[in-house]
């Protein structure tokens, strides 16, 4: 049970620049991966592949064994900027997905109202989405899509355009769900620290012949303390490793 | 609290302002009138509406009922062809944002009949219609179908990508996609199309109803000019233009601003 991806590349047919070269890659179910890199060496686009958004160019990517083909459930995206849809309260919000779904209303309002429990919500139900912080967004939209338990969640960069405080406590809130839940996660950050922190496995991107420069096994204890020798160790270590090329 | 009296305080002020400003161009008017026409004998009274007259050719209307028949005709007529036109329009908006082959050859031919006055819609309209109804309404849709097609197809083009890309990552079909999240994404934006599609549909009432006969408020004021009664010719255009505004802010205004509220947006 896994996700792979087998000697992917993405071209893009404006530009004609690779966006994504030969990436081989497996991740395994309950794993937690990061993907760091500098801007523009196609992180997103390695995403958005995986989400079916875009079609490689050359290589096939697997789901449990099956190709696939476009953008599903099984595997549920959070973006940069929330999402949200604005017509929508926060319940309706974290509904959406499972009402696509056609889930029982019974079992939607259970659901939803446990996730919103888990990201401490409960109360800000009713609220329109205009009326809460950027924080509290993301965590809307993290709670949405736990709600569909998608086999692998992709995230992309969710916590960048908060401020550093509130990143920092999200990303601390992220840890402790996937560590209750251990869900297979996908995730892209720019930060080396938040990889560091959140992740098993960290890849490390760059704009060579292969995409993939390194992938760097963070063997620490959770939950993680970014003061931690071992932590600034592995820290220094990524972050040469992303400051090498150029 | 205080805030909130302080800002309906301003609001009435604002209001105040606004309504001694058109009372003293009716003074103004008035006075112009008299000068003009009694003292320097400068204008034929026939030929120079005045607030008193006008005010008395508003009050035997009134009472001949001739007023209200001619309001609520317009009214149901405009209403009429502007329902006629959200229809076609919407759809014909939705068919050009769908497919890429008529937003690429039907919209440039749509942007162009838009651009012609709903006015030159009238002899033909006559030739097939004749002096009826009918001919009317179909002034009035071709006045404002288009520029809700167009108006339509961009509101859904200008749904920011990232909701459509959401739904999809959930799961979603094309068919959820335009129910669940272009209808309500792109509604601020529609609401605003069809105000103007509105004022489109009433300007081409108003062509429309002067070049035939049947009642309403056009025939009025072509009943006035018949009449050479330049008063009452006058107070025709002025409830041509409050019965306008009264739709517009009475009805598409303050949807608009409930769709808004509710979206943080005002």
């Amino acid at each position: 049970m896994s996700l792979q991806l087998r000697n992917i590349t993405k071209t893009f047919q404006d530009s004609g620049q690779d966006a994504v070269r030969n990436v081989d890659l497996e991740i395994a179910d309950g794993e937690f991966v990061c993907v760091v890199g500098k801007s523009g060496c196609g992180k997103s686009t390695l995403l958005n592949l995986i989400a079916g958004l875009e079609k490689p160019t050359a290589g096939e990517i697997l789901l449990d064994g099956a190709p696939i083909t476009g953008p599903g459930a099984d595997r549920v995206v959070m973006f940069q900027e929330h999402a949200l849809f604005p017509w929508l309260n926060v319940i309706q919000n974290v509904k959406f997905g499972m009402e696509i779904a056609g889930l029982p209303k019974q079992e939607q309002e259970e659901k939803a109202m446990k996730y919103l429990r888990l990201m401490q919500l409960e109360e800000y139900r009713d609220y329109a989405v205009h009326q809460l912080s950027g924080g509290m967004r993301q965590r809307v939209a993290l709670a949405r899509a736990l709600t569909l338990d998608s086999k692998i969640l992709l995230m992309d960069e969710p916590f960048s355009a908060l401020d550093k405080q509130t990143s920092n406590r999200l990303r601390a809130e992220l840890q402790d769900i996937w560590m209750k839940t251990r869900r297979t996660i996908f995730f892209i950050t720019h930060s080396v620290e938040e990889a560091v922190y959140l992740a098993d496995r960290v890849i490390v991107l760059s704009s060579g012949a292969n995409s993939v420069q390194d992938i760097v096994p963070i063997e620490l204890e959770r939950p993680r303390h970014v003061y931690d020798n071992a932590f600034v160790e592995y820290r220094h270590r990524i972050l040469d490793e992303v400051q090498k090329e150029l | 609290m205080a805030e909130n009296i302080q800002k309906g305080n301003s609001k009435i002020a604002k209001l105040l302002q606004q309504l001694l400003f058109l009372l003293g161009i009716v003074v103004l008017w008035q006075l112009l009138y008299f000068v003009g026409v009694d003292v320097l004998e400068f204008w034929k009274p026939y030929a120079m509406p005045s607030p008193a007259g006008v005010w008395k050719s508003l009050l035997r209307l009134i009472e001949n009922g001739s007023l209200f028949a001619a309001i609520g005709n317009s009214l149901l007529r405009g209403m009429i062809g502007f329902a006629i036109s959200v229809v076609i329009g919407t759809l014909l908006g939705f068919l050009m944002e769908h497919f890429k082959f008529l937003h690429q050859n039907m919209r440039p031919l749509v942007m162009g009949i838009q651009t012609l006055p709903s006015v030159c819609w009238v002899p033909f309209s006559i030739l097939w219609f004749g002096l009826s109804e009918q001919a009317i309404i179909f002034v009035v849709v071709m006045g404002s179908a288009f520029s809700i097609a167009i108006a339509t197809d961009n509101a859904i083009r200008n749904v920011p990508p990232i909701y459509q890309k959401a739904a999809l990552t959930m799961g979603a079909n094309q068919k959820q996609i335009y129910r669940k999240v272009i209808l309500h994404a792109c509604l601020p934006e529609l609401i605003s199309g069809l105000k103007q599609g509105w004022s489109f549909a009433w300007r081409a009432l108003m062509s429309g109803e002067v070049m035939t006969t049947c009642i309403g408020l056009g025939q009025t004021l072509i009943t006035g000019r018949n009449l050479a009664d330049i008063n009452q010719v006058m107070l025709v255009m002025i409830i041509i233009v409050l019965v306008g505004i009264l739709i517009d802010q009475l009805f598409f205004r303050s949807l608009e601003r409930s769709i808004y509220r509710k979206r943080g947006l005002l």
